[in-house]
């Protein structure tokens, strides 16, 4: 059931910027449109590009946003999320712990 | 003229002529317009959700440019329901990197908050991991679940109890006392996953235990957003009306028991939710375009006064789908499309 509504109205979480727009939602508590609209102008691409599978892999490798295949000297995990969030200028908890610690 | 293959709430198929199709989509949002007072679908939307509900594809979806964000319950529980044996940090990879999902959710079985608590020390360490592992949000989730603080299971008087012998009294107090555990423990939970590196608290099926459930969680999330003002707190609901069964709970003045989802998200905004869950449950005597219509109408209402986003229950049984164990895919994608372009959900 999970991924009939990935495929018949998610965004595509990482495999475009479903996780990116998440995220303005959960940190700034923003609709789906201006969340959209946020994400779209930081990276610069056109609304319908954001769920563009194609345009956002190679945007999401150049960002080192983290891409949804484990490709070798690509950021994963805390590594990807630390570029998300100065790319968003947003907060990231696990990411400001991690500072926070390794500090 | 040719028969519509739709489904009943039960997932079977049933068949629609046009005129009976129509007819269902125009007693379902007139049941749930009447119920909570708000408006019922327009024509022009009840002839989308009729066009689509008369496909005959396998599979459906919204047109490119209404996608939404998906949010889950019980999320790391559900692989394992199917028999695999995997760990929950490998479920969590397999939502973000095989599922599409947008977010994550990392729960335990028993999926209540008290259930965790004792075992909180073995269960953070994971959500720590999660995070060094993920890029997706991860949620921590589960249900406040009050029956859980009733005896013989809790330390309260079980007010299933008290109330055949009268004792209503008795019964609204031992729901207060049940209020006080849930809350302490909603916190104390939730800001040990907060403090591991959680990007957000996910108290899920609230008010299945009526309002003294929804009161705890109104209450639980006032304390978190004031010891943690960046937390994102995902309040998801059992179903569309708050049961009564203290009856004389108020939070800032309002009843809350008989709340529907318009009147739910106000309350739950103000107490600081980020995002807000309606749920509407399926009749399973009722056609799917019946239910869908039912279910759009109570949410449509929902997102048009709510100030923050709003995702959409949509399991099995809530949201326009019926209750089966496998939800046929041609009625969950027509739900998910019918449900997104009619109400302008922001995720599901």
């Amino acid at each position: 059931m999970a991924i009939v509504h990935a495929m018949a109205s998610g965004m595509g979480g990482m495999r475009t910027s479903g996780d990116l727009v998440a995220r303005m939602q959960m940190t700034r508590g923003m609709k789906i449109a201006e969340a959209k609209t946020y994400v779209a102008n930081k990276l610069g691409v056109s609304l319908a590009e954001l769920t563009d599978d194609a345009v956002m892999w190679e945007l999401r490798r150049d960002l080192k946003l983290g891409v949804v295949y484990s490709k070798r000297g690509q950021p994963k995990g805390i590594e990807a999320k630390h570029h998300i969030a100065k790319t968003l200028d947003i907060d990231i908890n696990s990411v400001n712990l991690f500072k926070g610690r390794s500090s | 003229m040719s028969k519509i293959v739709t489904r009943m709430g039960d997932g079977f198929t049933v068949e629609r002529t046009e005129a009976e199709l129509m007819k269902d989509i125009e007693n379902g949002t007139r049941e749930a317009s009447e119920r909570a007072k708000v408006p019922a679908l327009s024509s022009d939307e009840m002839k989308h959700l009729f066009e689509i509900c008369k496909t005959s594809h396998k599979i459906v979806g919204v047109e490119k440019g209404h996608e939404i964000v998906l949010s889950y319950d019980g999320g790391t529980n559900k692989v394992g329901r199917l028999g695999i044996n995997t760990g929950r940090l490998q479920v969590l990879q397999m939502y973000e990197r095989c599922f599409g999902a947008d977010t994550t959710e990392l729960s335990q079985v028993d999926y209540s908050y008290k259930a965790v608590k004792p075992i909180i020390h073995e269960d953070t360490p994971i959500m720590e991991q999660a995070q060094l592992l993920m890029v997706c949000p991860v949620f921590y989730g589960a249900m406040p679940n009050l029956g859980l603080y009733t005896q013989p299971d809790g330390p309260v008087p079980n007010p299933a109890e008290l109330l055949p012998k009268g004792k209503i009294k008795e019964a609204r107090q031992a729901y207060e006392q049940a209020i006080e555990h849930a809350v302490h423990d909603m916190v104390y939970v939730a800001s040990a996953f907060y403090e591991a590196g959680a990007d957000g608290i996910n108290f899920d099926t609230v008010g299945a235990s009526g309002d003294p459930d929804f009161k705890a969680t109104l209450l639980a999330t006032e304390i978190l957003k004031k010891k943690y003002p960046n937390i994102c707190i995902e309040m998801g609901m059992a179903g569309e009306f708050v049961l009564g069964m203290h009856g004389e709970l108020t939070h800032d003045g309002v009843r809350l028991a008989g709340l529907y989802p318009h009147d739910q998200v106000r309350i739950a905004q103000k107490a600081g939710v980020t995002i807000f869950g309606p749920a509407i449950t399926t009749a399973t005597n009722k056609s799917i375009p019946w239910t869908v219509a039912r279910a759009a109408t109570y949410t449509k209402a929902c997102v048009e006064v709510a100030k923050i986003p709003i995702h959409g229950n949509m399991g099995m049984g809530v949201g326009g789908l019926p209750v089966c164990e496998t939800p046929p895919v041609d009625t969950v994608s027509m739900a998910s499309k019918a449900m997104v372009e009619l109400t302008r959900l922001d995720g599901l």
